[in-house]
């Protein structure tokens, strides 16, 4: 049993191809590997959404906008 | 060198290495960067001599030594055979040193095999060696800023860097090393090897070191010390990912015939090849090298809440923790592997800190211990079964073999660092005192500094008619 089919390197490597593991569900991996760069998108929206949310709901007063703006 | 062919493949070798040595200075160009940005500014001076005077003292002693211990270890000894002689890595041979292939009369050590194959490939393989020992070394600088003694440093840093790094190297990372031999050991880029050893050892030193006056509150939970410059924290970092590629390349031999090899590989094709002389290709850890960063860095984000110090760590994280098989994998498993582990790490990160109080102030232990330690835990599963070695009669690549080797490096690099620094502590020589701790370790330079500023500038203004 191999990853990758390989048993030995008693081979001529000019009659072997690819030799990752798993050979076969390249496009399930592709699938997930699209699934995971979406999902990171929506995580990421999410955060950054709740992240303005409260920026929006910390200074009511403007008190600290000011001081932030002199900060510069 | 015989035949325009051999001296072809022979001046590129030499070439090809010497420009990785180049690149993988990036890395401590970048760890002085990132250490001086996480310091605070009334340590910053110390922090940065600390780490750059690393570089100097893994140099010396791994010429002296360190060579040599790389060679002569692959059997244990002991477990897979003796001692191996290995003459052209002794300091006081010609081979170390300006050498044109042939054997002066009355020469003693150098025979003509050994004077052919290394007297141009000697000083840029121990070239690329002495980064990865400086490099592993450098891991542990940043965790103990701002407490630390200096001195106490440097001994450690001799210590993993020219001696234990290069001890587990001879065993798991070296053609005929007895880890690969028995065990199937599989460790492409040095997860384990390089990083985790280098993550116990700085686990270790911590334990005893303590943490940082204030990290803690009286009731135990941790406060944040903020890095004084994150500017430099990020160029630093960037700058450790660059030279990390040179890493990455310096790990491959990039051209090599299937006789010179001598392994069970039949036709005629040439090819590179990782550590263990089994075929890969340049282009294949190109592509596992970036994803991996890539994986990291974007599953760094999500779980550090955007945290810049965090998500750029976790990218050097993905790169380690795919690094044990990035000669294998497929590109989108190295990403994975490279989000997932990472992600892992982050949170013992903090687990650890809250529940052992283990001040670590850049997260190395997490970054490099425990993402090595899993990276080849995980290479393990994955390559099961292929196998190690071009040579016949290895053990295949298999779980248990990597878990065993992943324990193994990781308490190479604790035991013998928790010793050192124990004796150490005990003879006042870890720590620096209290008050010095909180003046900051910089306060006689700095007023050394300002004294010489005041006093030149009055000597400037009383010139002044």
């Amino acid at each position: 049993m191999s990853t990758n089919g390989m048993e030995s390197w008693a081979v001529d490597l000019k009659d072997i191809g690819a030799i990752y593991p798993f050979q076969g569900s390249e496009v399930v991996m592709v699938i997930v590997g699209l699934v995971f760069w979406i999902g990171w998108h929506v995580l990421q929206t999410r955060h950054e959404n709740a992240e303005i949310e409260a920026d929006m709901t910390a200074d009511r007063t403007g008190e600290e906008t000011r001081k932030a703006i002199d900060r510069h | 060198m015989e035949g325009n062919l051999n001296a072809l493949t022979t001046i590129f070798t030499e070439f090809y290495y010497w420009v990785t040595i180049v690149m993988m200075f990036l890395i401590h160009v970048g760890f002085c960067m990132y250490e001086v940005g996480v310091s605070r500014r009334r340590n910053h001076l110390k922090t940065l001599m600390k780490n750059a005077m690393a570089i100097p003292l893994v140099t010396i002693t791994f010429y002296f030594f360190g060579w040599w211990i790389y060679f002569g270890f692959p059997n244990g000894p002991g477990i897979a055979g003796g001692l191996v002689t290995a003459p052209f890595a002794e300091p006081w041979n010609p081979l170390m040193g300006t050498h044109l292939s042939g054997v002066n009369p009355g020469e003693t050590g150098v025979t003509p095999t050994d004077a052919a194959l290394w007297h141009r490939l000697n000083g840029v393989f121990w070239g690329a060696f002495l980064l990865f020992s400086i490099t592993t070394a450098s891991i542990i600088s940043g965790s103990i800023i701002e407490r630390a003694r200096s001195g106490a440093f440097w001994i450690v840093a001799v210590l993993i860097g020219s001696v234990l790094w290069i001890l587990d190297a001879s065993w798991g990372w070296h053609p005929q090393g007895w880890m690969v031999k028995l065990w199937g050991y599989h460790d492409a880029y040095a997860s384990g090897v390089v990083h985790a050893i280098a993550g116990g050892a700085a686990l270790a030193f911590l334990i005893v070191l303590g943490p940082r006056i204030g990290k803690f509150k009286p009731d135990g939970t941790p406060r944040d010390i903020p890095p004084h410059n994150v500017w430099l924290v990020t160029i630093g970092l960037f700058l450790i990912f660059t030279g990390f590629w040179g890493f990455y390349a310096a790990c491959n031999i990039p051209l090599i015939s299937p006789a010179t090899i001598a392994g069970q590989i039949t036709g005629e094709t040439w090819t590179a090849t990782n550590i263990y002389l089994a075929p890969t290709t340049l282009s294949a850890i190109t592509f596992n090298f970036l994803m991996s960063l890539s994986g990291g860095m974007l599953a760094g984000y999500i779980v550090s809440k955007g945290d810049p110090f965090w998500t750029f760590s976790m990218g050097l994280c993905g790169i380690i923790s795919a690094s044990a098989g990035n000669d294998l994998y497929h590109p989108i498993q190295a990403m994975l592997i490279g989000a997932i582990v990472p992600s892992i790490c982050y949170k013992l990160h903090y687990f650890v800190e809250r529940r052992f109080k283990i001040d670590d102030a850049v997260g190395a232990v997490a970054v490099h211990g425990y993402g090595g330690f899993l990276g080849v835990v995980v290479a393990g599963f994955m390559l099961w079964g292929q196998p190690s070695s071009p040579y016949e009669g290895f053990a295949h690549i298999n779980p248990l073999g990597n878990f065993a080797g992943a324990v193994l490096m990781f308490v190479l690099g604790f035991v013998p660092t928790f010793v050192v620094c124990k004796i150490l502590n005990s003879m006042n020589l870890l720590r620096v005192p209290k008050k010095v701790e909180l003046e900051g370790v910089d306060f006689a330079l700095n007023h050394a500094f300002e004294a010489s500023v005041r006093e030149l500038g009055t000597a400037e203004k009383a010139m002044i008619k």
